[in-house]
């Protein structure tokens, strides 16, 4: 979150980070158990956190629905000082940031192989000609196991595709991030009105970064059934794209089988609030050969040593995440 | 994705019938196969991009576990087996 806080002044654009608050609502007693132990986990490692009862979320969000037969909201757990930004700002910001710093960027241009001698990479093969050098870090979210297989890396990915939506622009009416503890749904209103929502992947693999109809209305209908003035608001817009899945859900900022090749992948559907510690972990790994305190659970190899992180405790499946 | 699935027991269903499991391509080790073996059936994947298949389950209709053949990235389907046939079959082997 911090590193979020300095991103704008840090690369000079404005990336719209508004922080706005989150709050995760939970709709039973054993989800609130498990809500407060997360924030009690968060508070043990100084971020802020605060347990919100039913009265409460009630004075925030009069809109939500309180009397869901099945899932009634109990309460919520509440983090202040996260927020929103916009995405595409965010690329550019760091695209103009890294350019300022020297970074060479080298737009539509596609890696179609890697190069390897005497076990190490020495470069990688575009559809521009072979760029050279001494390490190789790939990113490369959704196509992973496509650049992977070019150095014969055996992975943990299954590439799925999600779907998000806007609305209309509607005067100001949600003024935080919500998410639904009940399915997937999440919601927060943007700068210019429209509402940003999404919910569920699509459950089955794809490279297509377009969804399927069923998934739109299963996720209408989890954002009617938390906020029925829903119902009443207009779909703008609805896109879909490509990310892997990693077996446990959680993402590997690794080394590899091959000494000078790197890893960053495996975000699933929650990459891009961790882009900033998740770039900075990657250059400390990349820079000193050495894991960052911060990932270094984050292992290739955990699957195959019996330590899956699985925050969810859903199991080897990625499309339980 | 189409929206329709050929179930070979039900005909022609909504896809909403069916829940998904995952790549049908691994095969199950024997127990007392190495731990590498198991590791790679359980967690290793081809994701391949293209023809590909998958488990689905009937769950909303005959309960029987299929093998959708399709492309992963038109959505194309091409064949829907049960997932008996298709073990027997040299298919299983892709
Ligand atoms: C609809 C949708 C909604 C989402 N909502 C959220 C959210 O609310 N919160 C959240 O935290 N996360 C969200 N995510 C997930 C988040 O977007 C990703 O986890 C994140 O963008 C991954 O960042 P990355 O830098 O690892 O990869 P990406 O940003 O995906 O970048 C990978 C890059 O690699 C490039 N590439 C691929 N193959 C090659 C090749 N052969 N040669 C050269 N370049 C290649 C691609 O073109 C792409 O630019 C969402 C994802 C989707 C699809
Ligand atoms: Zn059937």
């Amino acid at each position: 979150m911090k590193l979020w806080e300095g991103l704008e002044q840090d690369f000079n654009y404005n990336a719209m980070i508004s922080q706005r608050g989150i709050v995760n609502l939970f709709h039973s007693d054993g989800q609130r158990d498990e809500y407060a132990r997360r924030g009690n986990g968060m508070r043990i490692h100084g971020v802020d956190a605060e347990l919100l009862d039913r009265d409460e979320v009630r004075r925030m969000m009069p809109y939500l629905n309180f009397d869901h037969a099945r899932f009634p909201i109990l309460g919520g757990l509440y983090q202040k000082r996260a927020g929103t930004a916009r995405h595409d700002a965010v690329a550019w910001g760091y695209a103009r940031g890294a350019d300022m710093r020297g970074v060479d960027l080298i737009q539509h241009c596609e890696v179609t192989g890697i190069r390897r001698e005497n076990g190490v990479v020495t470069g990688v093969e575009t559809t521009k000609g072979f760029i050279g050098c001494n390490k190789l870090a790939l990113a490369a979210a959704g196509h992973t196991t496509t650049v992977g297989r070019m150095a014969d890396l055996q992975l943990p990915i299954e590439t799925h595709v999600l779907q998000a939506f806007v609305s209309e622009g509607l005067k100001p009416a949600i003024d935080h991030v919500i998410t639904y503890g009940a399915g997937h749904f999440y919601i927060s209103q943007s700068d210019k009105g429209g509402l940003v929502f999404g919910a569920d992947i699509d459950y089955y693999s794809s490279y297509a970064q377009r969804g399927n109809l069923a998934t739109v209305e299963h996720t209408i209908e989890e954002g009617v059934g938390l906020i029925p003035g829903l119902s009443r608001a207009k779909v703008l817009r609805a896109w879909g794209g490509v990310m892997d899945m990693s077996m446990d859900g959680s993402p590997i900022i690794d080394r590899t089988s091959i000494d000078n090749l790197y890893l960053n992948c495996g975000w699933c559907y929650g990459g891009f609030k961790a882009t900033p510690a998740s770039g900075f972990c990657f250059a400390h790994l990349i820079a000193k050969n050495e894991s960052h305190h911060v990932s270094r659970f984050m292992r290739l190899d955990r699957f195959e040593r019996g330590h899956m992180i699985d925050e969810g405790g859903k199991g080897p499946q990625p499309n339980l995440h | 994705m189409a929206s329709l699935i050929t179930c070979p027991h039900c005909g022609v269903r909504p896809k909403e019938e069916f829940s998904i499991r995952g790549a049908a391509g691994p095969v199950r080790p024997s127990p007392s196969a190495r731990q590498e073996v198991w590791h790679a059936y359980a967690y290793v994947r081809d994701n391949p991009k293209g023809r590909y298949q998958e488990y689905w389950h009937h769950a909303g209709g005959c309960r029987r576990w299929l093998v959708v053949d399709r492309d992963n990235v038109t959505h194309a389907v091409f064949a829907v087996i049960d997932a008996t046939e298709w073990h027997k079959t040299a298919g299983s082997r892709i």
